[in-house]
């Protein structure tokens, strides 16, 4: 049973966002206005957070790529009143829209506030919609969405090894964010094989995870040169 | 004319002097009305904001990323708050045989069972999905602290309501039994569960009364310990706290007491029960207050002493925006409010006035709400991963919400002190007749022979 993870290579990241991009043009996220924007309304899956290291004048600014950290003692799944958020069988945390009661317990419990909720009913461009991806479902309004690491990718990736009868083999199934990562800073594996490149990774000197000391145990290692001070 | 009318119904059955608590009952002002009417023009101005609200999404709020929680969960814990007024004081007063909370057990009941319904209210309107709540039900799941919450509320809202009901039980006979118009007369008929007054029913009256008041009071407790949960049991700074489940029912108290104060100012004043709420109910009650405030000074104090001497950047961040950042102006007041403004009214007999001690509940309802908004909001804006703050400016729909759960709640209460009697007759009158003579016997017990 594979244990996915992800890897960034923070020293890699240009913050150009397309992973970004990927990620709303896969999961089918709608847009939001620059007013809702301005009232931290924005859903974005994948985000770049900007982050000032240091003070005045010895400033250093530096970014860091976010999705869900798909943690293997998730503290948002804990306390959904309703399971509407949970671990499935790949280890993935995953949201059910059509149970979500929109409560928001689970955004709050969430250290890394990755979690995001629809405060109101997603809308496309007329031109945008023949462009939603078939494979992921549309939220509702008052419910809440997340990262899922492209799951949808996994069962077809699944679907397909079994139809040509053979395993899921590494590259078979990998996130939009990271196929899409023009610098390749990102990496996408089985955490738990060995000879696995996020394996490896993960155990490079240069590997450390957000908030580790909560004992969440996420499944995003970050690399950087040095120690990071963010 | 009407001052006959009411005599004479009040014949043999009520000693006279009893007769200013049925008043309300049977005679409404001009004044009354109007109050209904301001009541209800907030309320619909509020059922307008909720329904923009329902129709276009919680994004009509202030509510944002990473600020999911606002007003509404602040008066969540606020209203579920307040309704410790009634069923703990006036269980602990019964159970402690206080001779005094006769003329006030009932006001304070009532506040508790009334006001839960709008606790439940908010979380509701707090719901993304409010179309989906039955699925806590179904789907519930319980390693959530959100369905200990809706658990232990309600037991509480069902033991409350029979607390509240069963001494109520020999005063609705007795409209019963008074009144001779059709449908009211009708509907205490059926309320009054056939109640004779014999002594049999007396007695099983009065031990229900006392197994009550000892099982609402650790439900009671545990229903706000279990509100604390809901933050204490997150990892969010300066929410995940040991001290919130005795901290959030001190507070509950102190601001429940308070509610009960303001509550029977009112009564005295507008229905003219000056002779039943006196000036000692009021200084008791205020030196309870007081108690409170003190304890509440206490806990507020160990709780942000610890977070500020541990100085753990996370907690620093939250304790700061309290103190000095932006969310002081609602902290500093908060201390004003509940400690500073009650510790000076109530510790002074001049002015543990009537007047004093409402003004000072005043002061330390306005508190309790604000101390509820500085626990939700500062950790929400201050979130763990230090990479993003956060902010909230509330519209209109969450003040206009806000303020029609509070006109609600005093149109229910006034509504019910037309259909029962706020004070209860029965208990005034066992205090004359055997309260008296027993007090004197337990006192003499007390003493050397």
């Amino acid at each position: 049973m594979p244990r996915w993870g992800m890897v960034i290579d923070l020293d890699k990241c240009t913050a150009c966002q397309a992973c970004v991009v990927a990620c709303k043009a896969e999961n089918n996220i709608p847009f939001s206005s620059p007013e809702e924007a301005a009232k931290n309304r924005i859903i974005s899956w994948m985000t770049i957070l900007p982050i000032m290291e240091g003070e005045y004048p010895n400033l250093r600014a530096r970014f860091i790529p976010r999705p869900c950290m798909h943690c293997d003692k998730p503290p948002c799944v804990k306390v959904c009143p309703v399971g509407a958020t949970y671990k499935n069988r790949d280890g993935l945390i995953a949201q059910v829209y059509s149970r979500c009661i929109g409560c928001r317990y689970c955004t709050n419990n969430c250290p890394y506030t990755v979690k995001y909720f629809n405060w109101f009913k997603p809308e496309w461009p007329k031109e945008m919609k023949s462009y939603l991806n078939p494979d992921v479902s549309i939220r509702t309004k008052g419910v809440v969405e997340k990262c899922s690491f492209c799951h949808h990718r996994l069962q077809k990736a699944k679907e397909r090894a079994r139809a040509e009868n053979r395993q899921l083999e590494p590259g078979d199934y990998i996130p939009a964010c990271v196929q899409t990562c023009p610098t390749e800073a990102l990496y996408f594996g089985d955490l738990d094989d060995p000879k696995s490149t996020v394996a490896q990774l993960a155990r490079s000197p240069r590997a450390f995870r957000l908030l580790e000391e909560l004992g969440t145990e996420p499944k995003v290692y970050y690399l950087t040169e040095g120690e990071w001070h963010g | 004319m009407a001052k006959d009318k009411l005599e004479n119904l009040l014949v043999d059955v009520v000693a006279k002097e009893d007769a200013p608590i049925l008043k309300p009952l049977l005679y409404t002002s001009k004044s009354f009305y109007r109050v209904v009417f301001v009541l209800v023009g907030i309320i619909l101005f509020g059922v307008l904001a909720w329904i923009l609200q329902l129709r276009s999404g919680l994004g009509i709020t202030g509510l944002n990323q990473p600020v999911f929680w606002g007003f509404y969960i602040t008066n969540f814990v606020f209203f579920i708050g307040i309704s410790h007024a009634g069923t703990l004081i006036s269980a602990i007063l019964r159970l402690a045989r206080a001779e005094w909370r006769r003329a006030i057990t009932r006001s304070a009941e009532v506040i508790t069972v009334l006001v839960l319904f709008f606790g439940v209210f908010n979380i509701v309107t707090d719901l993304g999905r409010p179309d989906r709540m039955l699925k806590i039900f179904l789907n519930g799941k319980l390693s959530s602290p959100l369905l200990w919450d809706v658990m232990s509320i309600s037991v509480y809202l069902t033991a409350s309501a029979i607390y509240l009901y069963l001494p109520l039980i020999p005063d609705i006979a007795l409209m019963r039994d008074t009144l001779n118009s059709g449908t009211r007369r009708f509907v205490y008929k059926v309320l009054a569960l056939k109640w004779k007054g014999t002594e049999q029913q007396w007695h099983l009256l009065e031990r229900a009364i006392s197994i009550m008041a000892v099982i609402v009071i650790p439900i009671a407790v545990s229903v706000h310990t279990v509100v604390s949960y809901v933050f204490a049991m997150t990892i969010q700074p300066m929410w995940h706290s040991t001290i919130f489940g005795p901290y959030f029912v001190t507070g509950a108290i102190f601001s429940g007491i308070a509610a009960l104060i303001i509550a029977m100012y009112f009564i005295r004043r507008s229905y003219h029960l000056e002779a039943y709420l006196k000036s000692i109910h009021f200084n008791n009650l205020g030196l309870l207050l007081l108690v409170m405030s003190l304890l509440w000074f206490y806990f507020t104090f160990t709780e942000n002493l610890t977070a500020f001497y541990g100085a753990e950047p996370a907690h620093l961040k939250v304790f700061w925006a309290k103190f000095t950042g932006g969310y002081a102006p609602y902290f500093w007041t908060m201390v004003l409010c509940c400690f500073i403004i009650p510790l000076i009214v109530l510790s002074n007999k001049k002015t543990r006035t009537i007047f004093g001690t409402m003004m000072a509940s005043v002061s330390v309802i306005i508190g309790m709400w604000l101390e509820r908004f500085t626990i939700v909001l500062p950790t929400l804006i201050n979130p763990r991963l230090p990479y993003q703050r956060g902010f909230y400016h509330p519209t209109w729909i969450e003040f206009a919400v806000t303020l029609a759960c509070f006109a609600s709640f005093i149109l229910l209460y006034i509504l019910f002190t037309k259909f029962f009697p706020i004070i209860s007759i029965w208990e005034i009158k066992e205090g004359k007749e055997r309260g008296i003579k027993e007090t004197e016997k337990r006192i003499k017990s007390y003493l050397p022979e």
